[in-house]
């Protein structure tokens, strides 16, 4: 389905996975430097198929399969950007960069601050849970990266974002950390501009309101977004965070004075989450423009487990955020 | 000391092991060697002078591993070199002064005092700092050789990496991803007998030159206390790669002659062993070859020492950084990437001349 918006420029309607994939074969088309590298990416066309037929396009020299070697492929990503290239570096699944966690954050995030020296990489963790993948393929480990200086962590909700966050990250000079939501993959939709267009890393309004403020990024936007379309007449504004590293603190501070009343809300377990640090800003800088506690909703502290009442026991459902937001409505 | 011990001992001209040395690279040699003595030894009494924070680490004993190498090496080529191997640094054209205000955590250091004394690289002069888990470097050094074999450039990277090193991960991830790609790059197995404390019979079961092999590529052993004899194998394993060969390992066999760092008295190291190796010291080997050539020996001396005190008088100079910059340069707004070193080997003159 295309359409010819204002401008007359085209705009397709793409998954969300598939604008990843535009992003980065715009990129390559358009910069020799960009080439991308991973485990089953080439000939296979990657797990979840967001490389599929880019080996045909490209070649088996930008389109890297890799042996199974998660710290090779963050370490040889690293070197190869010292040298000028812009490498996209893909982990199969984010549950996997603990095996290359070493070379992302003691070299890769160290670098510039230690040496001057640029670390132009972007690596793409497809996360989250919601489809009975287990422990080691649904979790959400950004706060790991958030606490680790030099990471720049983004996180996209729609197919456009997810498109324009990854080419601001490919051309950002700093290590990046792509957090794309496996469960989006194929489940959002939206309309994409053709062509190439960068996204700033900040949050976005995803909904305006006036009553409440939803703080939420990656699939649980959506969460969020139909826990509160229809809450009892209320206004609730719904603020996308889009990037974690750097957070943007003043888009949430004037959301937060503009509602008096904050629901934050986590896919990663609750500890030291991204939205504990959004509290622990709320706490700091807002305290006077609060009506009610910050209340927080999040996975708690546990392995994401497989059968899928258990997994739907922890990671935050719709109705846990409508009831988190009735009972701070009514506070 | 290590030159009586050698004199006494095993007082006649070593063999004479690379057909590419003129007399002038001889010399070359040996200076950025006692370079890097000299550094070493002066950057010990400013830390014993509380002049250089933290603990210092240096390469007593271990000069030829990394001063051969780095002659074999052009100035487009990369290099991640580490903690005990300066001479690689003096021979890249990194300034004495910034070696020393790095020591002392001055704002003139390589870092500007966010990196402690021997992590760093000079990324003007083509070298990417280290950091303390090694080998992660086997890793960058194999990605900037992927570089060079996507753009199709006739480039070498190069990295050392410690007997200790061999035991973890990214050694294995680095030599089979090298083997598989038949990567330009080369890497140094700077084997000085320790990891800390823990000798090499504690650390592996099969030496690790043979583990080449089993990733597709030659591993070559090599005197570590012979800069002539490190330079010719680094300069054919160049060779090797600039035609699509691939990678070579080379393990460089030395002795770690001071402890881990300045706080380590090493009594764990049986005294016969360090004199064994006293007699083995690579710059007195290096001595008596140019002695043989007729070299003024004593007057390089002068001229390196004198270098030095310039430099550490220079270094003392440099302001320590300012607080409120802890916080700067988290992120680059720009790109800033490695740029060529020094190439000081007539072997390049001549290809260019």
């Amino acid at each position: 389905m295309e359409r010819l918006p204002k401008g007359g420029f085209l705009m397709p309607t793409m998954t969300y996975l598939q604008a990843i994939s535009d992003a980065m074969r715009e990129e390559m088309r358009a910069d020799e430097r960009v080439f991308v590298m991973g485990e089953d990416i080439g000939t296979f066309g990657g797990a979840f198929k967001v490389t599929d037929g880019f080996i045909d396009e490209f070649g088996p020299q930008r389109v890297m399969d890799t042996p199974l070697a998660e710290s090779a492929i963050v370490g040889c990503a690293i070197g190869a950007a010292c040298e000028g290239l812009r490498p996209i570096a893909e982990m199969q699944f984010s549950d996997f960069i603990s095996c290359g966690f070493d070379q992302l954050v003691n070299v890769a995030g160290k670098m510039f601050y230690r040496q001057g020296l640029s670390v132009n990489i972007t690596v793409r963790l497809p996360s989250g849970g919601g489809f009975s993948g287990g422990p080691f393929h649904s979790q959400n480990p950004e706060g790991w990266f958030m606490h680790s200086p030099g990471l720049k962590v983004v996180a996209p909700s729609t197919p456009e974002d997810a498109k324009g966050l990854l080419i601001s990250a490919v051309r950002d000079p700093n290590p990046v950390v792509f957090m794309e939501h496996k469960h989006l993959y194929r489940r959002v939709k939206g309309e994409v501009a053709a062509g190439t267009y960068e996204t700033p890393f900040t949050a976005r309004i995803a909904r305006p309101g006036t009553d409440l403020t939803v703080i939420a990024y990656g699939a649980m936007v959506h969460t969020a977004l139909e826990a509160t379309q229809d809450l009892d007449g209320a206004s609730v504004e719904v603020l996308d965070l889009r990037s974690l590293v750097p957070l943007d603190e003043e888009a949430i501070l004037a959301s937060v004075r503009k509602t008096s009343k904050v629901v934050i809300l986590d896919e990663a377990n609750r500890t030291c989450a991204a939205g504990a640090q959004v509290s622990a800003l709320i706490a700091e800088r807002a305290w006077e423009d609060l009506d009610g506690p910050v209340v927080r909703v999040a996975t708690p502290d546990v392995p994401i487990p497989f059968s899928p009442t258990l997994e739907q026991a922890v990671l935050p459902q719709v109705d846990d955020v409508r009831e988190a937001c009735r009972e701070l409505l009514a506070y | 000391m290590a030159t009586e011990a050698a004199q006494s001992g095993t007082a006649e001209v070593p063999p004479d092991v690379s057909e590419h040395l003129t007399p002038g690279d001889r010399v070359g040699l040996l200076r950025a060697m006692l370079m890097m003595r000299g550094i070493e030894e002066r950057a010990m009494t400013l830390y014993r002078q509380g002049k250089v924070p933290g603990s210092f680490y240096d390469g007593f004993g271990q000069e030829a591993v990394s001063a051969g190498p780095a002659w074999a090496l052009a100035a487009e080529d990369r290099l991640c070199i580490l903690h005990r191997d300066l001479a690689a640094h003096v021979i890249r054209g990194v300034p004495t002064e910034r070696i020393f205000a790095q020591y002392m955590g001055r704002d003139g250091g390589i870092t500007g005092g966010r990196d402690g004394n021997v992590h760093f690289g000079d990324r003007t002069k083509g070298c990417v700092g280290m950091v303390s888990m090694l080998p992660d470097m086997m890793l960058i050094a194999t990605g900037l050789a992927m570089a060079f074999k996507l753009r199709g450039e006739a480039r070498v990277a190069m990295t050392w990496f410690g007997d200790g090193s061999t035991s973890r991960g990214d050694f294995h991830e680095a030599m089979n991803w090298a083997g598989l790609q038949r990567l330009p790059v080369i890497f140094i197995l700077e084997n000085n007998q320790y990891a800390y404390s823990t000798p090499v019979g504690q650390q592996y079961a099969v030496d690790p030159v043979e583990r080449a092999a089993a990733y597709g590529f030659p591993g070559v052993k090599v005197d570590g206390n012979d800069c002539e004899a490190t330079f010719e194998v680094t300069r054919q394993a160049r060779e090797r790669a600039l035609a699509g060969e691939g990678p070579t390992m080379i393990e460089a066999v030395t002795m770690r002659m001071h402890g881990h760092a300045a706080h380590d008295d090493m009594k764990y190291v049986p005294k016969e062993q360090v004199e064994e190796w006293q007699a083995k010291d690579p710059i007195d080997r290096q001595v008596r070859r140019l002695e043989a050539l007729g070299i003024d020996v004593p007057a390089l001396r002068e001229e390196v020492k004198a270098e030095i005190e310039t430099a550490v008088a220079a270094a003392l100079e440099s302001p320590m950084p300012d607080g409120e910059t802890a916080t700067d340069r988290v992120f680059a707004d720009a790109p800033a990437l490695l740029e060529d070193g020094n190439a000081p080997w007539s072997g390049f003159q001549r290809a260019a001349s």
